[in-house]
């Protein structure tokens, strides 16, 4: 069609500036589209720190503290929960698995935690997947640690390495420097709280402490490692555990048994809906990134906008000669517009494509640099509806001009002056 | 010579009309009339109102009263879409300068109105199809034959004229309507283009209205009118 293909020939005529427009348009739709990608990898991510789980217990807080210091090793629980309780409520037959944490000790500002193989066995993230090893085994000996991937890499650390762990979390707290640790194993990273954690038996935990008192070492007494080996030491406490169930469909009656145990005050919270609770509080600040990434889009509309606005004044010519021609004004203001879509349709082509080839190259850094996947999937609903908003962005861009031009083709007719 | 309507090319009667704009330049006509088939010369000086008695007349612009009948129809009685494709069909208009796209091919500069003007397409069409009908035009105003697919900004002012008469022509209108055509060629070059635009116009049997402040070109027309003699142009509040 002989207007179309003019329109093109217009468009290549500029195409410095139309080049660079197309080019500003790209590269906000590759930024909203890139926020808004870093945002869902993020909350998936965030999400997935648990998976599979069904109830975290712990001494009665509410649910978030519980999660925070449970899951995400930040502050302290209140209060533990006896051992007693634990075996008592783990033993309730619509349990499937559990695994129980013990936390308080720390090394050089890493947690450490006390609990069982079950821990290897049936911690999962992000969709189901399980802990795996990067190198050695889970510990065997009373003595032996497993390292989350962060831990070794940060510290160095590789396997047979001895390490002393600190009592409390605080880097300078007293040490109990008289049972060193063994790296038996090395765990695999998982952009989790595990990767900055150590990880013990429930006994070791028990082990370190029988010389200690109310936080400090009893002097004088000093039971060697092999002793301790041969002491019977049953865990007296723990901080929290993790609960599979059998059936997700118990998950609230089995919540309402923990909540309401006699013997002791306890919380079970259920991770997923913790997290996305937290994430309602720290997912403000992605709101705020894509706000401004929207901003972007709006400056480019303008640009677009103000691009064939300042053509308008040399296309009087072209309008008369078009109206001339037999062009309605509808058709005039129609070519701005059509010429606005394309320009938008073309950037957020560009800008889609391109992120898309940064996603592919930046994905295994970003995983492995902050833990978060981003994964490379067809466009989201979302990002759909983003781009559909963009383009229409594009096409009210266009209506301005399209609007001068209709009532310059109105008012001035055939007449050239301008 | 019949009198009858529709041997009207065109014919205004009792028309007042002013620009909707800031200088609300207007005019008004009593009576003016165009027959079929004539060659009319429209004397009048720059500023005289040619250019927008074109523009009633080719109804871009429509008289606030009065009326203006081409070809038996009265341009007020059609809604403006219905208007911009008579003018489409009906007309071939060729400008004083800047004729074309800049940036647009020559040959579909001149194939550009049949976009907006079936009946025209179908008999450019009829007469061979359309690029070999452009095509025919172009050589036959005397432009080289592999002009088309030149950009129009790269041809000579004289040559731009052609194209754009080329583009007037194409699909035979009944009426072409040409403003000062040739005030920006040389003597020469006038001579040329006139001896060509009057060539292909007794071939096709059209009409020609062409305004001009020159004089001299008065012995090419069958009739020659003065503006001044039929239309009283005013500027806003200052009406005779």
């Amino acid at each position: 069609m002989t207007v179309a293909r003019l329109a093109l020939q217009s468009l290549r005529n500029r195409w410095v500036t139309v080049t660079l427009t197309i080019l500003a348009i790209s590269v906000s739709v590759m930024l909203l589209l890139g926020v808004e990608k870093v945002r869902s990898g993020a909350r998936d991510s965030f999400a997935g720190t648990v998976s599979g789980a069904d109830l975290v217990i712990g001494a009665r807080s509410g649910g978030m503290q519980l999660l925070l210091y449970s899951v995400f090793h930040i502050g302290n629980a209140t209060n533990n929960v006896t051992w007693r309780s634990y075996e008592d409520i783990v033993s309730r037959p619509e349990v499937a698995w559990a695994i129980p944490l013990a936390l308080g000790d720390s090394h050089r500002g890493f947690r450490v935690i006390g609990t069982t193989p079950d821990y290897f066995a049936h911690l999962q993230y992000r969709g189901g997947q399980t802990l795996k090893f990067a190198a050695g085994a889970a510990f065997n000996d009373l003595f032996d640690v497993v390292l989350g991937a962060d831990v070794a890499s940060r510290l160095d650390y590789s396997i047979g390495d001895k390490i002393t762990v600190a009592h409390g979390v605080g880097s300078l707290g007293p040490q109990h420097d008289d049972l060193p640790f063994r790296v038996s194993g090395i765990l695999a990273r998982t952009g989790t709280p595990v990767d900055k954690s150590l990880h013990v038996s429930l006994k070791a935990i028990e082990a370190i402490h029988v010389d200690w008192r109310s936080g400090s070492r009893i002097p004088g007494l000093a039971t060697t490692a092999d002793r301790l080996r041969q002491m019977p030491l049953p865990p007296r406490a723990i901080t929290a555990a993790i609960i599979g169930l059998k059936s997700r469909l118990q998950v609230i009656g089995f919540q309402r048994t923990v909540n309401e145990y006699r013997a002791e005050p306890l919380s079970g919270v259920m991770p997923g809906v913790a997290l996305q609770e937290m994430w309602g509080l720290i997912g403000t600040a992605e709101t705020a990134l894509l706000g401004v990434s929207a901003m972007v889009v709006v400056t480019s509309m303008l640009g677009l906008s103000a691009m064939i606005l300042s053509t308008l004044n040399e296309r009087r010519r072209e309008i008369a000669i078009l109206r001339s021609l037999g062009a309605r004004p509808g058709t005039v203001a129609g070519l701005l517009v059509g010429e606005a879509t394309l320009l938008t349709v073309a950037g957020i082509a560009i800008g889609t494509a391109a992120l898309y080839a940064v996603l592919v190259v930046a994905r295994p850094i970003i995983d492995r640099q902050f833990g978060i996947d981003i994964g490379v999937q067809p466009p989201s609903t979302t990002d759909a509806l983003l781009l559909l908003a963009i383009l229409i962005g594009g096409m009210a861009a266009g209506v301005l001009p399209a609007y001068g031009a209709y009532r310059m083709s109105l008012a001035n007719g055939m007449r050239m002056r301008t | 010579m019949n009198l009858e309507g529709a041997t009207d090319a065109v014919r205004l009667r009792g028309v007042e009309f002013k620009w909707n704009t800031r200088d609300a330049f207007g005019l008004s006509i009593s009576e003016f009339q165009v027959l079929r088939g004539e060659r009319l010369l429209l004397l009048g000086a720059s500023g005289s109102g040619k250019s927008t008695l074109l523009s009633l007349l080719t109804g871009i612009a429509l008289a606030q009263a009065g009326n203006v009948e081409t070809l038996g129809q009265r341009l007020d009685k059609l809604g403006s879409s219905e208007r911009d494709r008579f003018r489409a069909e009906h007309f071939g208009i060729i400008f004083q300068m800047f004729n074309l796209l800049p940036y647009g091919a020559v040959i579909d500069n001149v194939l550009l109105p049949l976009s907006f003007a079936p009946q025209r397409r179908a008999r450019a069409t009829a007469a061979g199809g359309t690029d070999s009908e452009a095509r025919r035009l172009l050589s036959a105003l005397g432009l080289p034959a592999d002009i088309g697919r030149q950009t129009a900004s790269t041809l000579s002012v004289g040559q731009q004229q052609r194209v754009a008469t080329a583009r007037a022509l194409i699909g035979s209108p009944e009426i072409i309507v040409a403003d000062e055509p040739t005030s920006a060629l040389d003597d020469d070059r006038q001579q040329d283009f006139l001896d060509l635009l009057f060539r292909q116009i007794d071939a096709t049997n059209a009409t020609l209205i062409m305004v001009s402040h020159d004089r001299r070109l008065a012995q090419h027309f069958t009739r020659v009118v003065e503006v001044n003699d039929i239309l009283r142009a005013s500027k806003s509040g200052a009406r005779a």
